[in-house]
C-alpha cells in the first residue's frame, strides 16, 4: 500500500512531464497532419536553455530565491523554445507543405539530428548536472518505517502543469486564437475562406507546442538535476506514445496518455523489474490500440457527412 | 429567341460595357495539374445584382467560385473586386475583403458548436456587431437557434446548409457567393433558402453570385445569369432571357417541364 502510494505519486509527477511534451506533439498532428519528430529535442534543447539560465540567473546575478530563479527560468525557456519552435517551422516544415506527406517527416528528423549534434557540439556530450534546488519533502503518512513521501519538486511539477494545462485550454477553447486552430485542424481551406491566416495559425501551434515542452524540459531539469544531449530521444518517444495512446489529435487525450504512461513505467519498475519498464509501456501501447485503434479519448474516423 | 441574342461576347457585352462591376472576372483559366478547368472564363457581378452561374457537374462552377478565392490561383486572366485586382492575393487576404462564401460541400466545422461556427464567420470583421448579427440568422434559420450549443457534424444536411450560409452571413458581405445552396435539400428547404437570397438582395441590398444546378429556381431568381459548360461560359442574359431559351430548357429545364 505505502509502496504503490509512493510509485502513484512518482508516477504522476513523470506523466505530467510526459503529458507536456505530448500536447506538442498531438496539436502540430492535429493541425496539419505531421508527426514532429523534432520535438523531444526540442524539449531536450530546453532544458539546457533552462539549465544555461539557471546557472546565470543563481551564480552570476547572484538570485537566492528559488522561487524567483525557477519562475525567471521558467518564463525565459519558454520564450527562447518558442522562438526555436516557430524557427523549425519556418525553415524545416513551411516550405515543404503541399509536397508529398513524407517530406516533412523526413525533414523533422532531420531537425532532430540537428539539434541534438548542435547541442551535443556546443554544451559537450557530458551530463549536465545542477545543484539541487528544492529539497524539502512532506512526509504523507509513514508506517513500519516506510514513509510515503511527496516532495516540493513534485507539488511544484504538478502544481504548474495543471496550472499551464489549464491556461492552454483557455487559450484553445475560448480565444479567438484557439479557434482559428481548431478551425485549421478541421478545415484548413473553409478557414482560409473565412479570413484565417492559416500558415500563421500553424505558426502559432508550433511556438504553442515549443513553450509547453520549455515547461517539461524546466520540469525534467528541476526533477532529476541533470540532462544531456541525448535525453530528448527516449522522453520523446513516449510522450509521442502517450499522444498516441490517448488518441492523437485530442488534447485531454494527450495529458491522460502521458499519465498512464508515467503511472505504467513507475508501478511496473516498483513490482516487477525496472529493465522492462519501457517494454511495460509500449505493450499496453500495443494492446490498448488494438481494441481502440484511435486511442482512448480519440475520435473514430467516421463522421457524418 | 435565338442564341445570339443572348450570347455576349467575351469583355464586349452590354453586362460588361458597365464599368461599375464589383466583380469582373477576365480570361480566367485555372487548371488542377495539367488539366485545364477554366478554359477562359469572362463574367461580371453589378453591385445590386443577383447573378446565377448554372451549369451541368463538373462544368467547373465551383472551380470559378473557389478560384475568385485564390485555391485554386487562376493561372491566367485577372479577377478584379470592387476596383482592386485580387488575382495574386492570398485567399485569406481576399476573404478580409468584404466577400464571403458559402462554398461546395458547406464545409461546416463538425466538431465546433453551431455558434463557434457563426463566430468563425464573423472573426473576419472583428465582432463588430456580433449579436446583432446573430439574432439576424437565427430570426432567418430558427432551426439554428434551437441548436447553437449542437456540434455542427450533428445537424442534419438541411441544417448544415442553413449554418453555411448563416455563417457566410455573419460578415455582412459586400458580395456573398453561393455555391450550390440547394443541393440535396428537401423542396420545402429549397424554397425557404431561396426567399433568404431574394430578402438578403431586395432588403439588404446584398450582391449575389449563385451557382445553381437547380436552374429553374435559380434563373426566376436571378437579374442577370451564365451558362457554363466544361469551363467556357456559353451564354449569358437576364434570368428570364435565359429561362425561356430553348436550348436552356433541353438542357438544363427538362424541355421546360417543372
Amino acid at each position: 500500500m505505502e509502496v504503490f502510494a509512493q510509485q502513484l505519486i512518482n508516477g504522476l509527477t513523470l506523466g505530467s512531464i510526459y503529458g507536456l511534451i505530448a500536447i506538442g506533439y498531438t496539436m502540430v498532428f492535429g493541425i496539419i497532419g505531421m508527426v514532429n519528430f523534432a520535438h523531444g529535442d526540442v524539449f531536450m534543447l530546453s532544458a539546457f536553455i533552462a539549465l544555461i539560465f539557471f546557472l546565470i540567473l543563481t551564480t552570476w546575478l547572484g538570485i537566492s530565491s528559488v522561487a524567483l530563479a525557477l519562475l525567471l527560468v521558467l518564463v525565459i525557456g519558454m520564450l527562447l523554445t518558442s522562438l526555436w519552435g516557430w524557427a523549425i517551422e519556418r525553415v524545416a516544415y513551411r516550405p515543404l507543405r503541399g509536397s508529398f506527406r513524407l517530406a516533412p517527416l523526413i525533414s523533422a528528423i532531420g531537425v532532430s539530428i540537428f539539434l541534438s549534434n548542435f547541442v551535443q557540439v556546443a554544451q559537450g556530450a557530458r551530463n549536465k548536472p545542477i545543484p539541487p534546488m528544492v529539497r524539502d519533502v512532506v512526509v504523507l503518512f509513514e508506517r513500519d518505517g516506510y514513509a510515503v513521501a511527496l516532495s516540493y519538486k513534485q507539488i511544484i511539477i504538478m502544481v504548474t502543469t495543471a496550472a499551464l494545462l489549464a491556461a492552454f485550454w483557455y487559450v484553445v477553447q475560448k480565444t479567438p486564437l484557439g479557434r482559428a486552430q481548431r478551425a485549421c485542424e478541421q478545415d484548413r481551406k473553409m478557414a482560409a475562406l473565412l479570413g484565417i491566416d492559416v500558415d500563421k495559425t500553424i505558426s502559432m501551434t508550433f511556438v504553442m507546442g515549443a513553450a509547453l515542452a520549455a515547461v517539461a524540459g524546466t520540469m525534467y531539469l528541476l526533477y532529476y538535476g541533470v540532462v544531456s544531449f541525448n535525453d530528448g530521444f527516449v522522453p520523446g518517444v513516449k510522450a509521442f506514445t502517450a499522444a498516441v495512446l490517448g488518441g492523437i489529435g485530442s488534447l485531454p487525450g494527450a495529458v491522460l496518455g502521458g499519465l498512464i504512461i508515467g503511472l505504467i513505467e513507475t508501478l511496473w519498475s516498483a513490482y516487477f523489474s525496472i529493465e522492462y519498464k519501457d517494454v511495460a509501456a509500449f505493450s499496453i501501447l500495443a494492446i490498448v490500440l488494438i481494441f481502440m485503434p484511435s486511442g482512448i479519448l480519440g475520435r473514430p474516423e467516421v463522421e457524418k457527412v | 429567341m435565338s442564341l445570339s441574342d443572348v450570347t455576349m461576347s467575351p469583355a464586349g457585352g452590354a453586362a460588361a460595357a458597365r464599368s461599375s462591376a464589383l466583380l469582373s472576372v477576365r480570361g480566367v483559366k485555372t487548371y488542377y495539374g495539367n488539366i485545364i478547368a477554366l478554359k477562359g472564363v469572362d463574367l461580371d457581378v453589378h453591385e445590386g445584382e443577383i447573378v446565377t452561374l448554372i451549369g451541368a457537374n463538373g462544368a467547373g462552377k465551383s472551380t470559378l467560385m473557389m478560384t475568385i478565392f485564390g485555391n485554386p490561383r487562376a493561372r491566367e486572366g485577372t479577377i478584379t473586386y470592387a476596383g482592386r485586382d485580387i488575382t495574386r492575393l492570398p485567399t485569406h487576404e481576399i476573404a478580409r475583403l468584404n466577400m464571403a462564401q458559402s462554398p461546395e460541400g458547406r464545409r461546416i466545422f463538425p466538431r465546433m458548436t453551431v455558434f463557434e461556427n457563426l463566430q468563425m464567420g464573423a472573426a473576419v470583421n472583428g465582432f463588430a456587431h456580433f449579436d446583432e448579427d446573430l439574432e439576424r440568422v437565427c430570426k432567418m434559420f430558427p432551426r439554428l437557434k434551437e441548436r447553437l450549443q449542437q456540434r455542427g457534424g450533428t445537424l442534419s444536411g438541411g441544417e448544415q446548409q442553413m449554418l453555411a450560409i448563416a455563417r457566410a452571413l455573419m460578415s455582412r458581405p459586400r458580395l456573398l457567393l453561393l455555391d450550390e445552396p440547394s443541393l440535396g435539400l428537401a423542396p420545402l428547404i429549397v424554397r425557404q433558402i431561396f426567399s433568404v437570397i431574394r430578402e438578403l438582395n431586395e432588403k439588404d441590398g446584398m450582391t449575389i453570385f449563385l451557382v445553381e444546378q437547380n436552374a429553374y429556381h435559380a434563373l426566376k431568381l436571378a437579374h442577370r445569369a451564365y451558362v457554363m459548360v466544361t469551363g467556357t461560359i456559353t451564354m449569358s442574359g437576364t434570368g428570364r432571357e435565359l429561362l425561356e431559351n430553348p436550348q436552356v430548357q433541353a438542357a438544363y429545364l427538362e424541355g421546360g417541364r417543372h
